[in-house]
């Protein structure tokens, strides 16, 4: 019997026009790990949500079919009946995490379906202990990092032995070591317990290693419900925005796809076309600053001829932290001496674990915190895009928000969209919004471009676009990510924060291809070749083909 | 303003303790009005926060309470017409009419506003000292929804507080004239809208709705824990008993009658021992 079982479900949320979900039938049986990929606005929250009991007892709207979780029809069981059977980790962990301290959180749920103290305690301690959070117990929830926050909202979710745990992104706020951390965390819970966990995903290359079962959402109905291997089969035909970078290579080069860096490199060494490890090539690590190696620049494609006239007709720096030192008043310094100065038109991917000060930087460089020792000289205006592009659009209507010269550059129509509110935008229009914000009108150009985690909760199409759209940028753009892919697409250099100091400063080709975190997953497959990132990359190198000259690579090539 | 464990004696009691031993100090700032005798329950909150090491939010919050003091006390002096001393006459002023203002009046404003002061100094240590999951715990059994609403009302504090603080940054990136106070208003309702509906559906998938009711539980009772009860019960005790038997009188009408001899300094001193006593004993404190 399913422990999950979806009957002709169709869901249309209150007010709108299309169902959110169509006909979807789907069984998922005990123990399962199931991915749920598809496009923003594909149905994949409102699938989960639908497991949950949140569709339709708590946004409304008309629900028709049948959906069953662990013996439970929601139609008659609402979320908190199956709370005692469904755990539930949404997007953002801030708004999720309710009670003042982590104990009390992992012990909430529990005391809620009526748990003696003993058997909360005891279940509180082995969720803890199973996540590896025993140390923040009696910390309060208020001081925790976004890493930490997700840790504290998932142990909540698993506390209660869930036979259902449904997550929606949960590894969008995350670092690329955090994300990995918490998808083997997953896999091994749903080795250890038998729990079925169904996890919605953009990153596919990130999870599908893990997964027993992908089903891909397009418009709201299942398109595809197979195994990774055959999805990414399908994907290669049906869906190629679905596919990740390592089926990508895989197809290119004539092989099936594999899910997975291991078995993608099996492939291609039984294939006899792995290349050779490269002695003397260097990873780079946490803590060991890389070194860049001009023997190997020319494998690096870095669009030299726009850079140098872009930096010819503009002054000497977008923007110079020289030592600069962010120490709190009764806390730890944010950052640590940093010197790093960045070009007109340079693209820089700042990348570093949570907390490494990424963000804390761009406020600097943007002038929204001082340093307290160093300083900090700016060629201009900075424009920054801080994470939560909802922040900047505070007016009734796209055309108030920003002039029609800012809104073209950042993408949107001024005649189509001008009238339309900014809440009602999609996420990838409501990021375009604020970049129009802060682009503002021709007559105030900033030197340089900062956005802090763009590409959040974003999917490939989304991200595609966006790196397009930051090429086009005449001012120097500086990212702080956690998405190799999208660093790959649209940087030259990549910076690599730990702690508040910069550990590696390199061409985007050496740093994303060394180490196995901050790197690609072609680097990955590849075993770090300087230079090889996209499955383009990957692609003449395995071949032997000629590099395209410099500027050949667009960010289109790199997530396309 | 939140809640941060801290390893201090009221931070280790119960939360029924520290509930009780706020609310003491509450009940006899309300029932004490001789002017010594009210200062000396202010001055126990203040040296209270101290010892529970939360007087940097005292201080934070003393500006609200001190504004608060003064705005009682200069309408009480200018409102209220008994009192047979006049000190300065207004004339006649709109709305108000004929002023004169007195000496009586002002006093008693003055103590209403002292009062009102104390209050929110209470609350404040309430908040700061008291960990509000306990109080959700100790009083859902009771009432459930009343409990939970007070106790995520602290909790959106500081959350509302980051979006506010977020926005202000936003609002400081925009190139140009910044948007108007009343379009950031009506942007920051909406986004508190928005994370009221995110709580409430995180709370939808904990079992909020599911309708159980929490297990007592049976935690030995600590000597914090019975500290700080007994420091509660002797403050309501001294209150009780200097009003019912006129310990520390204070009359402010139709003539001032605020007398500070031996009974009123003796329960002004009672009042400041019994609130920090519990505070001497730093033995077995919860980090």
């Amino acid at each position: 019997m399913s422990t999950v079982s979806l009957q002709e479900v169709t869901y249309t949320y209150p007010g709108a026009d299309t169902a959110a979900l169509s006909d979807v039938n789907l069984q998922i049986g005990a123990g399962e790990l199931v991915v749920v990929a598809g496009g923003s606005g594909s149905g994949k929250s409102t699938l989960l949500r639908a497991i949950s009991g949140l569709v339709p007892h708590f946004h409304g709207g008309t629900f028709a079919g049948r959906a069953t979780i662990a013996g439970m029809d929601t139609r008659a069981h609402g979320p908190g009946e199956l709370a005692g059977a469904v755990g539930t980790l949404f997007q953002d962990p801030e708004t999720q995490v309710v009670m003042g301290t982590v104990r009390a959180e992992l012990a909430f749920g529990l005391e809620n379906r009526g748990l003696g103290p003993a058997a909360v305690a005891r279940a509180v301690e082995e969720a803890a202990l199973a996540l590896g959070i025993e140390g923040l117990l009696e910390r309060s929830t208020a001081e925790l990092s976004g890493g930490e926050l997700q840790r504290a909202a998932l142990g909540a979710a698993l506390a209660g032995r869930p036979q259902v745990v449904v997550l929606d992104e949960p590894t969008s706020q995350l670092d690329p070591v955090s994300g990995d951390e918490l998808i083997g965390l997953l896999r091994r819970i749903n080795e250890d317990t038998d729990a079925t966990i169904v996890l919605a995903e953009h990153r596919l290359e990130r999870c599908l290693g893990a997964a027993d079962r992908v089903v891909a959402l397009a418009g709201g109905r299942i398109v595809c419900d197979a195994a990774p291997q055959a999805f990414l089969e399908w994907a290669a035909g049906a869906a190629p925005n679905l596919q990740t970078p390592g089926a990508k290579l895989l197809g290119s080069l004539g092989l099936p796809p594999a899910a997975g860096v291991k078995r993608a490199r099996a492939l291609l060494r039984d294939a006899g076309l792995l290349p050779a490890p490269e002695p003397g090539s260097v990873a780079v690590h946490a803590g060991a600053p890389a070194q860049p190696r001009d023997a190997e620049r020319p494998r690096v494609p870095a669009r030299p001829r726009r850079l140098a006239r872009r930096r010819a007709a503009a002054p000497a720096c977008a923007v110079e932290l020289r030592g600069a030192w962010h120490e709190l008043r009764s806390g730890p310094a944010i950052l640590r001496g940093i010197s790093l100065t960045v070009a007109p038109g340079e693209r820089v991917a700042l990348m570093g674990r949570n907390g490494a000060g990424k963000s804390t930087l761009l406020r600097h460089a943007a002038g929204l915190m001082n340093p307290t020792r160093g300083t900090v000289r700016r060629g201009g205006r900075i424009a920054l895009l801080l994470q939560n592009p909802t922040d900047y659009l505070v007016h009734d209507s796209v055309a108030e928000e920003a002039p029609p010269v800012a809104l073209a550059r950042a993408g949107l129509d001024p005649a189509t969209m001008g009238s339309r509110h900014p809440r009602d935008l999609s996420g990838g229009e409501k990021q375009r919004l604020a970049l129009a914000v802060v682009l503002g009108d021709l007559a105030d150009r900033p030197a340089a471009v900062c956005l802090d985690e763009p590409t959040r909760g974003m999917d490939r199409d989304h991200k595609h676009q966006l790196a397009t759209l930051l090429a086009g940028l005449d001012a120097a753009v500086i990212v702080a990510t956690h998405d190799p892919e999208f660093a790959s697409a649209f940087a030259d250099r990549v910076v690599l924060l730990a702690d508040g100091t910069v550990i590696a400063d390199a061409a985007a080709g050496e740093i994303l291809s060394g180490g196995s975190y901050f790197a690609t997953e072609t680097a990955r497959i590849l075993g770090g070749v300087p230079g090889v990132l996209t499955p383009a990359d990957g692609l003449r190198l395995v071949t032997g083909a000629p590099a395209p000259s410099g500027g050949a690579r667009v960010a289109a090539e790199a997530m396309a | 303003m939140i809640y941060r464990r801290r390893a201090t004696p009221l931070h280790s009691a119960r939360a029924a303790a520290g509930c009780a031993y706020c609310l003491a100090l509450g009940v006899a700032a309300l029932m004490l009005a001789n002017p010594v005798a009210l200062a000396a329950v202010t001055l126990s909150v203040v040296l209270a926060a101290l010892a529970a090491g939360t007087g940097h939010q005292l201080r934070r919050a003393a500006g609200m309470a001190l504004a608060v003091g003064v705005a009682v006390a200069a309408v009480n002096a200018l409102v209220d017409r008994d009192g047979l001393t006049v000190i300065m006459r207004l004339g006649d002023l709109p709305v108000l009419g004929q002023t004169d203002v007195t000496l009586e009046a002002t006093v008693y404003g003055a103590i209403l506003g002292l009062r009102a002061a104390t209050l929110i100094l209470c609350g404040t240590l309430y908040t700061c000292a008291v960990d509000p999951d306990e109080v959700l715990r100790l009083f859902r059994r009771i009432s459930f929804g009343s409990a939970l609403s007070a106790t995520l009302a602290t909790r959106m504090v500081p959350i509302l507080v980051r979006d506010g603080r977020r926005l202000a940054d936003a609002q400081r990136c925009r190139p140009g004239r910044p948007p108007s106070r009343l379009t950031l208003m009506r942007a920051v309702s909406s986004g508190v809208l928005d994370r009221a509906l995110d709580v409430a559906a995180a709370l939808e998938v904990r079992g909020y709705g599911a309708g159980h009711r929490p297990s007592p539980r049976r935690a030995p009772w600590s000597r914090h824990d019975a500290a700080f009860l007994s420091a509660a019960i002797v403050m309501v005790a001294l209150a009780v008993a200097a009003r019912a038997w006129a310990l520390a009188p204070f009359t402010a009408y139709p003539a001032l009658h605020a007398p500070a001899g031996p009974g009123v300094l003796a329960v002004a001193a009672a009042l400041v021992a019994a609130a920090l006593a519990p505070f001497a004993d730093r033995r077995g404190l919860r980090q």
